[in-house]
């Protein structure tokens, strides 16, 4: 078990610059994953922990030394790949044993960690079979025994559960948070999976073009993004962006007014945003609420309805011809080109400057 | 709809069968024909080519051919030593050009590009070109064995053997199926603590399989087939190869009988070379055509 700490970590490749220094501190036994879109740069931030990858700038601490310059085999890590990366001539036991062999462990002792790595993940009846008798989800299983076998200080996770069917996604994704509190280990975890990030973490680092655009606890990131992007790439449906006039600073609130928006105040938590200009008004879908008659804050007609059973998916039509989503907790039918109106806690808004 | 008329679908097989039979047929035809005049007497074999009784074991038959031609040169020896060149080679090459592909591919060194584009550009260079410089190296390299110092390579086992230890087309093959191998195995294996050359046993060469079948057989043939080379730096009977001992039967009474007699034999090894690598080739992709 150890804490990492990345130091203005940068990574260029020739003049391209992917990481532009980045620090993030993890703590001992935390859960962490990077999360952003493809191309931000959180599988090169991850491969450049394992070691994979030179680190162009800036220091990597892991259990309190630096190990820029160490090759991956000596900086107590293990690491599961997308592609499982089990080795295709070898039987279960021989992969899950593979690093165990290498570093010349006795038989009995090697046995024994892999029948315990077996158990925790059931696959004792796998452990004679060879990867291509496995499925997807027990190839998984394999490549996460070969990890927990070696007792590395951190687990590196690079987007595991991408190449799984969405219900086996769902097993694994709670198998992978259960064995994080049964080991109590050092974890980095890199997805493109909002679900896999909000549900698995206890600290989400929201990465963007190589830099981190917000580090914090998942619900913190869900409840207080710091910036649009961090706001518009946590939550599903994404968070309504309105483009607002400030009318008046009042203290902690701006007044805000919008052709299809009564006038609200909304926190601006000390954001750069100006009385006379623009800014952005965030609303996430779940908080819109319709309500009958001319009553609503927001004015529009229904576009589109989409009933999922749980919950409704209208895009609203606003006066002015923007479009936004409202998630509407329960099925109701919302005939196409009828007027709406919708109603949400200025307190569950964001305001958010001008990019 | 298309349905499959059961009919129509037996007279396809027919006819496929029949295609594939009749380019079996051309391509075994001359093998047949050599076996069956290695058993006929001159005479015989001579008249026998305008019919088709030459792919056929008729007339006066016997093994008189192969006794003649055991007498004539010592044909044990010449196949022994074209096995051993041809072993030794294949063995020392598949072991030499898997080790650079694997450098060229998997390590990271200045100049590997440049250096892997010059050793391809060997491809186009034909042996013809080389052998009289080689020959000249070859005569002055000096060897240290049982009589101390020697200079000059002629006349051994190695003088066949160590300029094709190294080739172009072998590293090159080994280098595309590298290429094409997962990285994350590699990537796998190194965050797992192994080494490069635990990563090249482990993991690269079981997993290659297939391109030293492949490239085991190029070699094998291209080394038994040898004639150039061998009649150039060979003077001495005892290391002399199969193809240049050909010309025993080449001279003032010319025996074709004999001489389809001593090409049956030494088509033996190759025969029993190619069905050994292609059961190796079979299995291996049977363990190895699976990826994740």
């Amino acid at each position: 078990m150890a804490d990492v700490k990345l130091r203005g970590l940068r990574k260029s490749f020739g003049a391209v610059d992917v990481i532009k220094g980045v620090d993030i501190d993890i703590a001992d036994g935390e859960f962490v994953v990077f999360v952003g879109p493809s191309g931000c740069g959180k599988s090169t931030l991850l491969r450049m922990i394992a070691g994979l990858e030179d680190i162009t700038g800036g220091t990597l601490e892991i259990d309190g030394v630096v190990v820029n310059d160490k090759q991956p085999k000596d900086r107590g890590i293990a690491m599961v790949f997308q592609s499982y990366a089990i080795f295709p001539h070898m039987t279960v036991r021989e992969n899950v044993a593979f690093g165990l062999t290498i570093n010349g462990l006795a038989k009995a002792e090697k046995d024994a960690k892999v029948a315990e790595a077996a158990r925790i993940l059931q696959m004792e009846h796998l452990l004679d079979r060879r990867p291509s008798q496995l499925s997807g989800g027990q190839r998984q299983r394999v490549a996460i025994g070969r990890a927990i076998v070696r007792d590395p200080k951190v687990f590196l996770f690079d987007e595991p559960l991408s190449n799984l069917d969405a219900a086996l996604r769902m097993d694994m994704r709670m198998e992978i948070g259960k064995l994080h509190q049964s080991l109590d280990a050092t974890m980095v975890y890199v997805t493109h999976d909002q679900v896999e990030a909000m549900t698995l973490a206890d600290k989400i680092v929201v990465l963007r073009d190589g830099l981190v655009m917000q580090i914090g606890a998942p619900m913190e990131l869900y409840h207080n993004p710091a910036n649009l992007f961090v706001a518009g790439f946590l939550g599903a449906p994404s968070m309504n962006f309105i483009t607002v006039d400030v009318q008046a600073i009042e203290g902690d609130l701006a007044r805000v007014s919008h052709p299809a928006l009564e006038p609200i105040a909304v926190a601006h938590k000390g954001r750069d945003i100006r009385a006379g200009g623009k800014a952005v008004l965030g609303v996430r879908p779940q908080y819109l609420a319709p309500v009958e008659g001319p009553a609503g804050m927001l004015h529009g007609t229904v576009a589109l309805t989409e009933r999922l059973g749980s919950e409704t998916v209208v895009d609203v039509t606003l006066r002015d011809g923007s479009k936004i989503i409202a998630a509407i907790g329960e099925d109701r039918v919302y005939p196409t080109g009828a007027g709406i109106g919708l109603r949400f806690d200025p307190a569950q808004a964001h305001l958010f400057a001008v990019d | 709809m298309a349905t499959i008329n059961p009919d129509n679908h037996g007279l396809r097989l027919i006819l496929r069968y029949t295609v594939l039979t009749l380019i079996a047929v051309i391509f075994v035809f001359p093998l047949v024909f050599m076996v069956m005049s290695s058993l006929k007497p001159d005479q015989q074999l001579l008249a026998d080519t305008s019919s088709l009784r030459a792919f056929l074991p008729v007339g006066d038959i016997s093994l008189n051919n192969y006794v003649a031609a055991f007498d004539r040169a010592p044909v044990g020896l010449f196949v022994m030593n074209s096995v051993i060149v041809t072993g030794v080679t294949v063995v020392l090459s598949l072991l030499v050009c898997s080790l650079a592909a694997f450098s060229f591919v998997f390590l990271n060194w200045r100049g590997r590009g440049v250096i892997l584009s010059v050793i391809l550009a060997t491809l186009i260079v034909p042996f013809e070109t080389i052998a009289i410089p080689l020959l000249l190296i070859a005569s002055k390299l000096p060897w240290i064995g049982a009589e101390g110092v020697t200079i000059g390579w002629l006349n051994s086992y190695r003088v066949q053997i160590v300029p094709f230890i190294a080739d172009g087309l072998t590293i090159f093959l080994f280098v595309q199926y590298f290429k094409d191998l997962p990285g994350e195995l590699i990537e796998a294996a190194r965050v797992e603590g192994a080494s490069w050359p635990q990563i090249y046993r482990r993991i690269v060469m079981p997993l290659a399989g297939p391109v030293i079948a492949t490239a085991a057989i190029l070699k094998f043939l291209v080394m038994y087939n040898q004639y150039l080379w061998p009649l150039m730096v060979v003077q001495q009977e005892s290391y002399r190869p199969v193809m240049v001992g050909l010309q025993y039967f080449f001279q003032l009474n010319r025996a074709w009988g004999e001489i389809m007699a001593y090409l049956s034999l030494i088509t033996v090894p190759v025969l029993a070379f190619y069905l050994f690598l292609q059961r190796a080739f079979i299995a291996s992709i049977a363990s190895t055509g699976v990826k994740g």
